[in-house]
């Protein structure tokens, strides 16, 4: 087909006695340029069309043709405009449009952008997280009391699973970070105890670093972008599907079944996880004394002389409420999630960013509590 | 106030039903009532209210105002627990199914019955695969919902708000995306369920020929006026109604009946 020479698309506004004319003109494809806007635009419909020369359109036409219309159509006012001199086809596409009034109660008001109204956004939003975040710990520990005096009800298989799931699949992620952590300790360490001759003391440093802080802290991050997020996720998804009004119409309590055994799952796995990535660090510890030329006797007897029970402890101590919680931003963020895909995403976004910056603040809390104490 | 129903009779009793999300009300002075086995469906345009209407029969949102009662009790006043013995006589089916994901179709099934009932695991089993070939979906019972299709899913869901036997089963749009033949079977399971089990059924839906085919009773929402257009039977209000919006509704927009050229 040889190619049609194309005109640029003209719309002329001209008044004929007493009547608005939109004459239309040449080529309204969308490849067509600008269309070329002649006369000062009426703040009336136009009462007749001119469309005699009027070549090939598309869906700019009626686009620009609507666009007008409602720029101008009165609230209130359902009379249709005329749509006379119109080709037949672009008439009915036109009638198509006009055939529901807009909405004008639907269109969303622009937001405002004023900076103060966003501080009171922002603080009343901030205060509705405090009191969510309240609530939610209340109806945690009243689900743990209905746990305790065996008025729970959960499926006993759902909470395997998720110890499974935050215990024994973890372990290779825990035992990789834990490794290193405890590698790099010794070797930093090393570097400046040796100046004094002092190698044997990065057992001490090794040693008392994993238990107080670094096993519990990397098992507790780890855990919440890994574990934190899942549940924000699952149970986000869940909400989505309307999976949990499906439990509630069955007369299952949502928190019983869904918070409560990762709850429980999470506050018995994350100690034993501190545990292990100490007892690894330790390990990792020693191998670079064994470079180093501490034998491994040695550095253990070092280990076990420093290390008493009391601050064994307390790191684990610290990832039961670590556990805790991760545990419940994740099914929090989850259970509040909106209904769409997206608001899950943004769910778990504010699960692992909650429990991480949760968790370092607790840390200090502690470091202060133990500092006071003097243990 | 109105702390009882008028007509203590009827199965439901919904009276000056608000329904509103924080400051905007969707619809305003619902007054109906649903008898015993009826089989009672919500219509409307896209977006009026229709499962807003169903969620708040059956407790998962609050009314703005008004009480909603089943038999002479009433349920909106009722506290959390008194709710719990409530909702253990209704059965739902929600829009996309709802299944439980991460459980296949017979442990779905089976929930509600290991949990309500003492039943024993064979007999729990027996129930589960009568309940799935009720709905055509027998042998698929270790599926899970994400492996089969969302007709299925449907099903499957209608099948799980029928594992106790409801009182009142509450369908929300159960015939949409399902081909015509699977619609038809499940309109005859509709009626079948309600005259063997005797159960009262409420569905939201819009599909004109489901509607007519099992319906005697109903209530139309109208966005318009954001309050009910008709309650009745539908074939009736088809004919008869005085809302010309109803009539409208109920006939897919046309206007005189019979059509005055009939498409060649």
């Amino acid at each position: 087909m040889p190619a049609k020479e194309s005109s640029s698309p003209l719309a002329r506004w001209t008044r004929d006695g007493g009547q608005m004319v939109l004459e239309l003109s040449g080529d309204w494809r969308r490849g067509g340029g600008t269309a070329d806007i002649q006369g000062e635009a009426p703040d009336e419909a136009p009462a007749r069309y001119d469309t005699d020369e009027l070549g090939d359109f598309d869906s700019t036409l009626p686009a620009f043709i609507l666009s007008h219309l409602r720029s101008v159509a009165k609230p209130g006012d359902d009379a249709k405009p005329p749509l006379d001199g119109l080709p037949p086809d672009l008439r009915g596409l036109m009638e198509l449009a006009l055939a529901v009034p807009e909405e004008v109660e639907a269109r969303q008001t622009p937001a405002e952008f004023s900076e103060i109204k966003k501080l009171g956004k922002t603080s009343i939003n901030v205060w509705a997280s405090v009191l969510s975040v309240a609530e939610f710990t209340g109806q945690s520990v009243l689900a743990l009391g209905r746990f305790v005096t065996g008025r729970a009800r959960f499926r006993a298989r759902d909470f395997w699973v998720i110890v499974q799931e935050c215990g024994a699949q973890a372990l290779p992620i825990v035992s990789l970070i834990s490794f290193l952590v405890g590698l790099i300790l010794a070797f930093v360490g090393n570097v400046q105890l040796a100046n004094f001759g002092a190698s044997l003391y990065v057992a001490d440093l090794v040693g008392i670093a994993m238990f107080r802080e670094m096993g519990v802290m990397m098992t507790a991050i780890i855990m919440s972008g890994r574990t934190g997020a899942a549940f924000a996720a699952h149970l986000g998804s869940m909400k989505a599907n309307q999976e949990i009004d499906a439990l509630k119409t069955f007369g299952f309590d949502p928190f019983d079944f869904l918070v409560l055994p990762r709850l429980l799952a999470l506050v018995l796995m994350l100690p034993l996880l501190t545990l292990y990535a100490n007892a690894v660090g330790i390990f990792a510890g020693m191998l670079v004394g064994a470079a180093v030329g501490i034998p491994p006797v040695l550095y253990w007897n070092e280990t076990v002389a420093t290390i008493g029970l009391t601050m064994a402890s307390l790191g684990v101590f610290k990832s039961v409420f670590f556990g805790a919680v991760i545990a419940m931003s994740g099914c929090l963020q989850g259970m509040h999630a909106g209904n769409s895909s997206a608001s899950v995403g943004e769910a778990t976004t504010r699960a692992v960013v909650a429990s991480i910056t949760a968790i370092i603040i607790l840390d200090s809390g502690f470091a202060a509590i133990f500092t006071v104490l003097d243990i | 106030m109105n702390n009882s129903p008028e007509n203590p009779q009827a199965k439901i009793t919904v009276r000056d039903l608000t329904m509103a999300y924080d400051s905007f009300v969707v619809m305003r002075d619902l007054n109906f009532e649903v008898a015993e086995k009826d089989i009672f469906i919500i219509m409307g345009g896209s977006g009026c209210g229709k499962s807003t209407l169903l969620r708040h029969l059956i407790g998962l949102l609050e009314p703005a105002q008004g009480n909603v009662f089943y038999g002479n009790e009433n349920f909106t006043a009722a506290g959390p627990l008194e709710r719990v013995k409530f909702i253990r006589r209704f059965g739902v089916m929600y829009q996309s199914g709802a299944l439980w994901s991460s459980m296949t179709l017979a442990e779905n099934i089976a929930m509600p019955l290991e949990e309500n009932t003492e039943l024993a695991p064979k007999a729990i089993r027996d129930l589960v695969s009568y309940k799935l070939s009720l709905v055509g979906l027998s042998g698929y019972e270790d599926y899970y919902p994400a492996q089969i299709s969302g007709g299925m899913n449907k099903r499957a869901g209608i099948a799980r708000a029928m594992a106790l036997d409801p009182d009142i089963l509450f369908l929300d749009e159960p015939g949409a995306g399902l081909d015509p033949l699977s619609s038809r079977r499940l309109d005859d399971l509709i009626l079948r369920l309600r005259d063997s089990l005797g159960s009262t059924v409420v569905i939201v839906t819009h599909e004109l020929s489901s509607i007519f085919a099992i319906a005697n009773n109903s209530i139309f929402l109208d966005t318009a006026t954001r309050t009910q257009g008709a309650v009745g039977n539908p074939t009736e209000l088809r004919d008869h109604s005085e809302n010309p919006a109803v009539r409208l509704f109920l006939r897919r927009g046309e206007k005189s009946e019979p059509p005055s050229i009939p498409m060649s």
